[in-house]
């Protein structure tokens, strides 16, 4: 594709994005704003797992914490909803820092038991007795939803909350990429990409690679975490039992559908993973796992990029043939 | 006291499961140097076959056998059908493997059996034997079960000409196949194996926990932590790991964290282990060349 026909493509999405919430319903609006927020999720675990190769299992344990800090700040604290999601960003990137430490000396199977294993025991942590005044154990915390700003309506604009938290969710969404397309395409990116495929190498090209993956380990837990955050101001409620290991197997399904080590893929698999549980929930309660496990199976054998490494696939044949 | 040995007595029953368990992901980590975490849901999945057969009118025992000859099946089938084509891909790639089984298997139970939880029969008596307070029946019969399946193992291993040649697999593929073992297929036989101990392991933890699709999530977990406790290459180990994973979760849960923190348990000890001594008990420290 052309230099010209990419950024045209780039200024339709971007207008696409922006009037969708206007053309669709306040319920696919809601909708589509999940898909921002995994899509950030899913961009979080694929910088760890795509790009560094150290496989995790327990992503949802972060999502969580985020989820979690937003709504202890919302409710115990007073905080508005907007500074939730930097502060819950903040926490994860400690949590994640602090759990990337150990699993420093875990590789490949042994740190997905042991992020397995965290993903699997999130929920009873939550529900833990001595911290249910902070969590509201079982019962999880309710939001309130937030109102779209004063100034807006003073400019004349008319939003409901609904289309107001897309257009939040899309602006977090919007830094989040730049800020990973900037850290992974430049040296940081090339390092990461380097321990994944020779660390030995990696590190007798001095790079250091202790350090490069438990901040991998952080920066992604960063991601979910702000992605939990925005999630739980979303959906307005946040409880144990909405965090257990099966949300952290659909991020798996998530960055696997999209594409390993891609950015776009992120995208793609949070399409994928909001989309098809809704349509498969009419067959059966059941069918939208029995269809993510068979699509987990047949991308590992057909399509180990993903969708997003068919679209690079259509594209290069596509402008190929244009050229000739 | 009493209370103490009660704790200990029935946290050597669920133990012994777990060292089922946990020496079935042995059992398929030897031959193939993978976890398998669809172990969980691959017990359950048979554990859901038995309540069929018994519920359609075969006796206890007869269905235990059945059962045990279906995950047998399913295991080879697995083993030849999914694993196979991956064997030798990076290592992300078998683990999405085994999870994408993990969620069909649990998805499909759901879709045949529905989500509701059902009860197991159990096939020991309901009054504790011998007059005794401690324990119940069925967990005094789980521990004789386990060890009965764990000396029929041993058996194999040890007196067999096929137990031979799966340890000979097990040790050395390439040397193993030179001497004309039929390498292939040792290793779907270590899946069904593997796939029949832990629905032996299913049947007996289903009277204590219920029958649901999602039943094994927090054994998995406890058998992962034995396998790695004992070391996750040595089968003595893992059962080993097994009873003393069962006791620590009762008696801690018990006496000092409290039962609404038991996973943590086995959260701390994978961790524990993985970085104090990520051989374990029993297994041997690798040295990788470069």
């Amino acid at each position: 594709m052309t230099r010209r026909a990419s950024i045209g493509v780039a200024v339709l999405l971007v207008i696409a994005c922006l009037l969708l919430p206007f053309v669709v319903s306040n319920y696919r609006t809601f909708q589509f704003t999940l898909v921002l927020v995994y899509a950030i999720a899913l961009l979080g675990l694929n910088i760890l797992t795509g790009y560094n190769g150290q496989i995790s299992l327990g992503h949802g344990a972060f999502y969580a914490i985020g989820a979690y800090t937003a709504a202890v700040l919302m409710d115990r604290l007073g905080a508005p909803y907007w500074a939730t999601v930097p502060a819950a960003g903040a926490v994860c990137l400690v949590a994640g820092f602090l759990f990337g430490l150990p699993a420093l000396r875990l590789e490949g199977l042994y740190l997905a038991l042991a992020t397995f294993a965290l993903g699997v025991s999130m929920p009873q942590l939550l529900k833990y007795h001595h911290l249910e005044k902070w969590t509201g154990g079982v019962q999880g915390i309710v939001i309130a939803k937030p109102e779209p700003p004063a100034f807006l309506h003073e400019a004349g604009l008319r939003m409901n909350s609904d289309q107001w938290l897309y257009f939040f969710a899309l602006t977090v969404a919007a830094v989040m990429f730049v800020l990973g397309w900037n850290l992974l395409r430049g040296r940081v990116g090339r390092a990461l990409i380097a321990i994944r495929d020779q660390h030995i190498a990696a590190e007798a090209m001095g790079i250091n690679s202790a350090l490069y993956k438990s901040l991998a380990f952080g920066v992604s837990a960063m991601y979910t975490g702000v992605a939990g955050a925005l999630g739980a101001i979303a959906v307005q409620y946040v409880a144990p039992d909405s965090f257990t290991i099966f949300l952290s197997l659909v991020f798996l399904v998530g960055i696997v559908v999209g594409g390993l080590a891609s950015i776009s893929g992120a995208l793609y698999g949070a399409l994928f993973i909001q989309f098809v549980p809704n349509v498969a929930d009419e067959i059966s309660k059941a069918a939208p796992w029995a269809i993510f496990g068979l699509f987990l199976i047949g991308f590992v054998y057909l399509m180990p990029t993903g969708v997003a490494g068919a679209v690079r696939m259509l594209l290069v044949r596509f402008t190929r043939k244009g050229a000739k | 006291m009493d209370a103490f040995i009660h704790q200990v007595l029935s946290g050597l029953a669920t133990g012994g499961i777990y060292a089922s368990l946990a020496l079935a992901l042995v059992m398929i980590y030897q031959v193939t140097h993978l976890v398998n975490f669809a172990q969980g849901e691959m017990a359950m999945f048979s554990t859901y076959a038995a309540w069929s057969l018994i519920n359609a009118g075969m006796g206890y025992w007869p269905a235990f056998l059945l059962t045990v000859l279906f995950a047998f099946a399913l295991g080879v089938v697995i083993e030849r059908v999914v694993i196979r084509p991956v064997e030798d891909a990076p290592v992300l790639a078998i683990v999405v493997i085994f999870i994408a089984l993990l969620v069909i298997l649990n998805s499909a139970t759901g879709w045949i059996y529905s989500y509701t939880i059902k009860t197991f029969p159990s096939p020991f008596p309901k009054e504790p034997l011998f007059g005794n307070t401690y324990v119940s029946s069925h967990e005094l019969g789980a521990i004789g079960v386990t060890l009965v399946v764990l000396v029929l193992l041993y058996v194999f291993f040890r007196f067999t000409p096929l137990g031979l040649a799966m340890r000979a697999v097990a040790q050395n593929p390439e040397s193993s196949r030179l001497v004309g073992i039929r390498v292939g297929w040792m290793l779907a036989l270590g899946w069904g194996l593997a796939a029949a101990v832990g629905a032996v392991a299913g049947m007996m933890i289903a009277p204590i926990v219920y029958l649901d699709p999602n039943m094994m999530g927090g054994i998995l977990l406890y058998a992962f932590a034995a396998a790695l406790l004992g070391g996750i290459e040595s089968p003595f180990g893992a059962v080993l790991g097994g009873f003393v994973v069962g006791v620590l979760e009762n008696v801690l849960g018990a006496y000092v964290i409290g039962n609404d923190l038991k996973l943590s348990v086995a959260l701390g000890l994978i961790i524990g282990v993985l970085l104090v001594r990520p051989s374990g008990f029993f297994g041997r420290v690798h040295v990788t060349r470069v």
